[in-house]
């Protein structure tokens, strides 16, 4: 069994609760005041995920990167290897806002855009 | 840019946008993380890409910009001296001028930490600059001094480009930002938090070599004997942020001491009939939703004043701060015929819990709520309506109790 210490950040409150479990399955939480504080426990137990937003080199442009982010929460634990893997990435102008960089990003389903444009 | 969408929207002819910058959308270009429009488009959008949304609507209304250009003066009757490359000196003539200058951070001079002066030393948001728009890396081993959001973001970010950040360190018992982002930046990556310590001494000669902290008493004097070595190659001040009003005193804009930026009424006018203000420049905000509202106001009513509009002002309401209230904005409403909802935005001066957040109009009381958390680092907001104000004071008070 796990037990693992987490902030509630649902509201202004910062509830700590104390979930305990093992993989897939929560048995007991302590500490939230409200439902939405149970819910949020029990994904971060089981799987928390992140928005994952860096930059990319840009060549051949005044300006040397553009910002970028995944479109969709990528597993936590996976941001550090997907910085390895954009660090290795670079774009050439025009890149549209929202034009894919990195489709897929190591099999997570989320792909890595632009959040700027370079014209 | 959200007030000059504003202004061209209430019918403004000719809009114009005077930018130091080389691009559009100010700090945001530089803030790519997440976190943005969560109440303001219901989604969460990163810096660049909630400047975009404004962007694209100020070029769609024909807004005009006049990029790295820098503003030399306002004059008190709307005019506007500029300078850049291509036009040199320009004198912009308007009907009003809506200030949106911002704020800049508190530096190491600013809070006067001791020891040697050694390269390393950035505030967040100059770090955050030559990370995320300059390809520069800062360092390796990083120690932040302040808890602030831009602080603990930073942290993540230089944490995710493989930097070390050994510890945030915060002179307060509590935390200055907000709890989601040390959730997300500190937790997540964990980075240890030293809440009630400060950095006592800076070493090194031509580098930062390491930083000196110490926990502090309750009148956030250092207590020598806690006192530790931390070896870092890198300082981070994210210890405050200040309005940049130069171009507002020389207007002879009248100042609020405890703001840092011009007195305001509910239309964001300043003193200086055909001036407002908007956004960091008027008080230092931390979600930029709240600026984005502030600034549809300044810039509606400053299309109003332009065209004759604004009606007169039959009285003043100030807007006292009351028990555990460091600072109301706007700080006076004029009194007028129209039926409206003035929006109050407030800052606490302590942490409290289940509180009671109460509105009172000479005396008599306008409106309550309760908050189950209040917290200097998170503004509150509370709505009067026009029609219930008499001329006098308005109080803002916030109390334990429900």
């Amino acid at each position: 069994m796990t037990e693992k210490q987490i902030t509630c950040i649902i509201c202004p409150i910062g509830c700590r609760i104390t979930v305990r479990g093992e993989d897939d399955t929560v048995l007991s939480l302590e500490g939230n005041q409200c439902i939405r504080g149970e819910a949020y426990a029990k994904n971060e137990f089981i799987h928390p995920v992140r928005i994952l937003t860096t930059t990319v080199k840009v060549e051949g442009a005044d300006t040397p990167l553009i910002p970028v982010r995944s479109d969709q929460p990528v597993p936590q634990e996976k941001l550090m290897e997907c910085m390895d893997l954009i660090k290795e990435v670079s774009v050439t102008k025009p890149v549209l806002r929202y034009q894919v960089i990195v489709p897929d990003i190591l099999g997570t389903g989320a792909n890595i855009v632009a959040t700027g444009e370079v014209l | 840019m959200a007030a000059a969408v504003s202004a061209k929207k209430q019918g403004a002819k000719q809009v114009l946008v005077i930018e130091r910058d080389s691009s559009l959308g100010g700090i945001l270009q530089q803030c790519i993380h997440p976190g943005f429009g969560l109440s303001y488009y219901d989604e969460e959008l990163t810096g660049p890409e909630y400047a975009g949304r404004f962007i694209r609507q100020a070029q769609e209304l024909g807004v005009k910009t006049l990029l790295n250009s820098m503003v030399l003066e306002v004059l008190p009757d709307g005019t506007v001296i500029c300078t850049n490359a291509e036009y040199g000196i320009t004198t912009v003539r308007a009907k009003s001028v809506v200030l949106a200058m911002g704020c800049r951070e508190r530096t190491r001079g600013n809070i006067q930490i001791p020891g040697t002066r050694p390269a390393g030393i950035y505030t967040a948001g100059a770090a955050q600059r030559l990370i995320n728009r300059q390809n520069e890396m800062v360092g390796r081993r990083v120690v932040i001094l302040g808890s602030g959001d831009i602080g603990m973001i930073m942290a993540r970010r230089m944490t995710l480009e493989g930097a070390q950040v050994v510890a945030v360190v915060e002179i307060m018992d509590f935390l200055a930002g907000l709890t989601r982002n040390r959730v997300q930046c500190l937790d997540d990556f964990g980075i240890p938090l030293l809440l009630s310590h400060t950095v006592t001494r800076v070493m090194g000669n031509r580098r930062v070599e390491g930083v000196c902290v110490a926990r502090v008493d309750e009148n956030k004097k250092p207590i020598l004997e806690t006192e530790e070595f931390y070896p870092c190659d890198t300082l981070l001040l994210s210890v405050g942020l200040i309005p940049e009003n130069e171009l507002s005193r020389t207007a002879h804009v009248e100042m609020s001491a405890i703001t840092g930026g011009p007195v305001v009424n509910q239309c964001m006018q300043t003193s200086v009939p055909c001036l407002f203000a908007c956004g960091n420049v008027v008080h230092v905000n931390d979600l930029v939703d709240n600026v984005s509202w502030e600034s549809e106001v300044a810039g509606r009513e400053a299309a109003r004043y332009a065209m004759g509009q604004l009606p007169q002002s039959a009285g003043t309401v100030t807007c006292e701060p009351g028990n555990n209230v460091r600072y109301i904005c706007p700080q006076h409403i004029a009194l007028t015929e129209e039926k409206a909802e003035v929006d109050l935005y407030f800052r606490v001066k302590l942490p409290e819990e289940k509180v009671r957040i109460r509105l009172l109009c000479n005396g008599k009381e306008l409106g309550k709520k309760s908050a189950i958390k209040v917290n200097p680092g998170e503004m509150e907001h509370i709505k009067v309506s026009m029609s219930d104000l008499t001329a006098g004071k308005l109080e803002v008070h916030v109390a334990k109790g429900v």
